[in-house]
């Protein structure tokens, strides 16, 4: 078992499976969004599906040094990985290339690279090492700041680029330090803080802080036992009334003008379906017209005609959705769903902490792109431009993405040896 | 403890798996429950393309080619995809100003973002040629294609009509048009729009999101194909009109002439008229507002709009009255005192007494005074009222006092008053042939349209009867005449108390004291009547009505040249040069047709 005969052995194939599966229905969607008539060929290298080919083979290619590396040096050097991918996000701000308003990109020759993808995977291994230290006293206050400034620290500097939906990424690593033992009352507060943010905005301000008073007034006369906590339930409506107020002010002043309006339309206080609005709606028509088992390859009308704006890149769902229906979407929803799942029971077979800390690292980040990407495309989350892991278009993505799956492939193909 | 936190991995794939289902119940409902996306993709892509047909072509009665379509062009744009361009140089290569360009982009905004609008309309296809070169340059702008009318001819501007675009409430009316759909809107060209129209075809096409067309939609099977409009042919002789306008260059007034056998307008004439082509394109907005200012009207049709007192061509009306209620005879004298006779003055200077005949010829006042009294006094008739109505009735049926309804739009109908607007104006039993002298001889509340004189010219001619005059002979092709405008009239005069009128209006040319005798001409008989029309506007109306020739009539006209004075100075030589030049086809009194096209009545410097 410890020999190690070939760099293939004991590489979990399902996994490996589920990600070609994932590969190909991209590149395949890629060609059905930009297909046009005269450039049919999916090799032909100027079109993006052309483009895609060179980013799947350099991927496997990367995959190969994943697995020909030393599963010890993912433990040893992730520090100074982390270290020098946050220069690479500093030092885009100094070189980088800003394309729509967002300094994000590196521009090598004709092809440009985004650090912010590389950020991913160094974070998840800093994260990992930090916490899988053998003296780490968990509950110590300074351990959690250190381990939240791990994760915020590129964040922030993403968030300053500005790229909000890539900055945003970075949340799902809370579900990793939830695993690891962090309150989970901590997580119910922060959805309970985000519920009542949508609240605040979608109701009248006076009238949630009223239902807010009637509550307390219940409790206060229903639970007898906690009459004598009357101050608890005072300041906790008080904090609630506090922070719809600063809700108000916070949107009004904090967010940008088209963030504000994509949350306006998700919530459908706005409807602009010529202007903010008009991706998803859309989108909404190209997989609602799609049906239960699609309009067919290359047919979809939506997708043919170029209606959907980004169609390769952040809405290329839309194309499973129109071309293969109901099937096609439930089909790439339930290859997820396996592929998330498979990652979660491989981080829980691990020995080491650091594999295992790596793995739900891994998975929390491919579900939140999964969940924001294919949210927004059916119009259940607003428009965060993040992409749809290993089916978009882009070669900074699908290489981000497959160091930061394989990586963890090549852990666990070595979990029975001691790191 | 640590038991418990491995615990936390179902939680956590809970949490996967129920956004899975929730994205799975999302899909089923967009995709399986909600249909409505599927019409909305449609929606995206499918664009009914409209396909226009040939409006008919019009001919005249001998086939010649008087209205035609030719190709044109609408500049559409979709403000949406207007990108960055040299407006300056596109405003040149249109030739409108930056000011044009601002506003029209403005209008075509507001409408639509998405939708296109016409930027600029009818381009000739010589613009086109120049325009089309260039248009690549500006995306958001292309062409659609439409058509002209074109006129060979510069004639019958006011018969034939023009079309224009519909407005609202003619959308309204008819569902078939859509905003910036042709519609005839006036003449012809209004009357018999339904027939010149045809019918409207589509294409469903398959645009993509740059509204670029991507082919047809499933192969055309839901495309109609688009029906050319039929051909129309006039009852107008195309070398008449264009004569008769050119006689009438430079003076006020009209000319209608009539083949009495069918009813069949051979020249339909107003002056001052213009040229059709005036109101065809994108010139027609200034035009049209310079043509209505015009202090001469040229827009007005005064064959059919013009109200003018018959004057003494009204004589032969009351002398056939008169004979056919049995008060007046071929023989029947009355005197004249010439300018001192009462109650109304003769203008002429003839033997006195003088008989039926030579009155018309010599179109003495106070004889038809006369022949007025004894018509309202008729005992037979039992008192003044039921005489005035029965004349009125006589009046009416010749054509008099209503519009003919055939294929004329905004005809009027001039006037016949009535008794009961006597009995108003002079109370009841207040009123009697001398209160309403006037009428003796075509003055006073009588007012008919140039195309009712013609009309009773017709009645004289074929003695007692007449066709609904119109304008088209045939729809589709020649041979299939409009049957509803063969239906004889006839008119409550009998046919044998016309000789007496045609001879009388004969020697209005061969008679030696006839007030048209210089205008007549060698080898037709030519029947005539002069009127000198006094008039509240100023100059008398020189009036004429004829028809020839006697024996075997086949022309009838009347002539108003306004303002000019005797009827024997301009309208007769017209009259009877239009006459030869329908039946000879040649004129051989040059002095006489030199004379009229020299005549300026207008601008009196």
């Amino acid at each position: 078992m410890r020999t190690r005969a070939s760099i293939f052995q004991n590489l979990d194939w399902i996994t490996v499976l589920l990600y070609l599966l994932l590969v190909l229905a991209g590149w395949v969607s890629i060609y059905a969004a930009v297909y046009n008539e005269e450039n049919r060929s999916i090799l032909d290298m100027s079109q993006n599906y052309g483009k895609q080919l060179i980013w799947i083979i350099t991927s496997i290619v990367l995959i190969l040094v994943i697995l020909i590396i030393d599963a010890k040096f993912y433990s040893a050097f992730s520090i100074l990985l982390y270290l020098v991918v946050m220069l690479l996000l500093i030092a885009v701000f100094l070189i980088g290339k800003e394309i729509a308003g967002s300094r994000s990109w590196f521009q090598i020759g004709s092809f440009s690279l985004q650090p912010s993808e590389f950020a991913k995977f160094a974070t998840c291994l800093a994260l990992a090492k930090y916490l899988s230290k053998i003296d780490l006293k968990s509950n110590k206050f300074s351990t959690r700041v250190i381990a939240a400034s791990i994760i915020i620290f590129p964040a922030l500097l993403i968030l300053l680029q500005p790229d909000t939906g890539s900055a945003l990424v970075f949340a799902a690593l809370i579900l990793v330090l939830f695993r690891e033992g962090l309150s989970g009352n901590l997580i119910l507060l922060g959805v309970s803080v985000a519920v009542l943010f949508i609240l605040a905005l979608l109701l009248n301000r006076f009238l949630l802080i009223g239902l807010f008073a009637v509550n307390a007034v219940l409790v206060f006369i229903l639970f007898k036992n906690l009459r004598k906590k009357w101050y608890w339930i005072a300041g906790v409506f008080l904090l609630i009334s506090a922070y719809v107020f600063s809700v108000d002010y916070a949107f009004e002043n904090i967010l940008e003008p088209h963030q504000k309006k994509r949350i306006n339309v998700l919530l459908g206080i706005e409807t602009d379906i010529h202007g903010a609005g008009y991706n998803v709606h859309q989108s909404k028509i190209a997989i609602g017209s799609g049906g239960f088992s699609g309009k067919g390859f290359l047919k979809g009308t939506q997708t043919k005609f170029d209606f959907v704006p980004e169609q390769s890149t952040d809405f290329i769902f839309c194309t499973v959705g129109e071309e293969w229906g109901f099937l096609g979407s439930f089909f790439i929803i339930i290859i997820f769903l396996s592929l998330l799942t498979r990652i979660i029971l491989l981080a829980e077979r691990q020995r080491s902490k650091f594999s295992r800390l790596y793995g739900y690292g891994v998975a929390t980040i491919l579900f939140f792109h999964f969940v924001v990407n294919i949210g927004m495309t059916i119009g259940l989350f607003p428009v965060i431009g993040i992409p749809l892991p290993f089916i978009s278009y882009g070669g900074s993505s699908l290489w981000g993405f497959t160091v930061l799956l394989f990586i963890f492939i090549k852990l666990d193909s070595v979990r029975l040896e001691l790191l | 403890m640590n038991r418990n936190l491995s615990d936390r991995k179902y939680i956590i794939i809970a949490i996967f798996i129920v956004v899975g289902i929730i994205f799975l119940f999302r899909l089923f409902y967009l995709q399986i429950l909600d249909q409505s996306y599927i019409l909305s993709a449609e929606n995206n892509v499918l664009h009914k393309k409209t396909i226009y047909p040939n409006r008919g072509l019009i001919y005249d009665r001998n086939g010649e080619l008087l209205v035609y379509d030719e190709a044109a062009y609408d500049l559409m744009v979709i403000p949406r995809q207007v990108k960055k361009i040299d407006t300056a140089e596109f405003c040149q290569l249109l030739n409108i100003t930056d000011s044009v360009f601002t506003a029209r982009m403005k209008k075509a905004k507001k409408y639509s973002r998405y939708k296109p609008s016409t930027f600029l309309k009818q381009i000739t296809k010589e613009e086109y040629g120049f325009i089309e070169e260039k248009l690549f340059k500006y995306p958001g702008f292309y062409v659609q294609s439409r058509s002209l009318r074109m006129y060979p001819y510069p004639i019958a501007a006011h018969l034939l009509g023009y079309i224009g675009e519909v407005n609202n409430s003619e959308i309204n009316k008819d569902p078939y048009y859509k905003m910036g759909d042709y519609i005839g809107k006036s003449g012809i060209e209004k009357f018999y729009e339904k027939q010149l129209r045809g019918v409207k075809g589509s294409d469903i096409v398959m645009v993509d999101v740059h509204n670029r067309e991507q082919g047809s939609y499933r192969g055309g099977r839901f495309d109609t194909p688009s029906e050319p409009g039929e051909n129309l042919y006039l009852s107008i002789d195309a070398d008449l009109q264009t004569y008769g306008e050119q006689l009438m260059v430079n003076k006020i007034g009209s000319i209608v002439a009539i083949d009495p056998k069918t009813g069949e307008i051979l020249a339909f004439i107003t002056s001052p008229t213009y040229d059709p082509n005036l109101l065809v394109g994108r010139v027609r907005g200034k035009n049209f507002s310079k043509l209505n200012n015009d202090s001469l009207k040229p827009l007005l049709n005064r064959a059919i709009m013009g109200n003018y007192p018959p004057g003494s061509t009204f004589k032969m009306v009351n002398a056939l009255v008169g004979l056919q209620e049995g008060v007046l005879g071929r023989h029947t004298s009355y005197s004249c005192n010439g300018p001192a006779t009462r109650p109304i003055r003769c203008t002429h200077n003839h033997i006195s007494p003088l008989e039926l005949m030579e009155a018309i010829e010599q179109s003495c006042n106070p004889y038809f005074w006369n022949v007025f009294r004894s018509i309202i006094n008729n005992p037979r008739h039992n008192g003044t009222v039921n005489a005035f109505n029965s004349w009125r009735d006589h009046l009416i049926s010749i054509g008099f006092g209503n519009k003919f309804n055939t294929d004329i739009p905004f005809e009027l109908g001039g006037n016949i008053p009535t008794s009961d607007y006597y009995d108003r104006i002079y109370t009841i039993d207040h009123w009697n042939a001398l209160t309403i002298r006037s009428l003796a001889i075509g003055q006073g509340e009588i007012l008919v349209t140039p195309l009712q004189l013609a009309n009773l010219v017709v009645v004289i001619a074929n003695k007692g009867f007449y066709y609904p005059p119109h304008l088209v002979k045939a729809i589709g092709n020649e041979n299939n005449v409009i049957e509803e405008f063969n239906t004889k009239k006839n008119t409550t005069i009998e046919e044998r108390h016309f000789d007496v009128v045609q001879e009388a209006m004969l020697d209005v040319f061969e008679g030696a004291h006839g007030t048209a005798r210089w205008a007549k001409l060698e080898g037709v008989k030519i029947c005539g009547k002069t009127g000198t029309v006094q008039n509240p506007h100023g100059d008398d109306h020189s009036m004429f009505i004829a028809f020839a020739p006697f024996e075997d009539p086949k022309i009838a006209m009347s002539v108003i040249v306004e303002n000019s004075g005797y009827g024997s100075t301009w309208a007769a030589p017209i009259a009877s040069l239009m006459i030869e030049e329908f039946l000879n086809d040649t004129i051989s009194r040059k002095y006489i047709e030199e004379r009229i096209l020299n005549g300026n009545l207008i601008s009196k410097d």
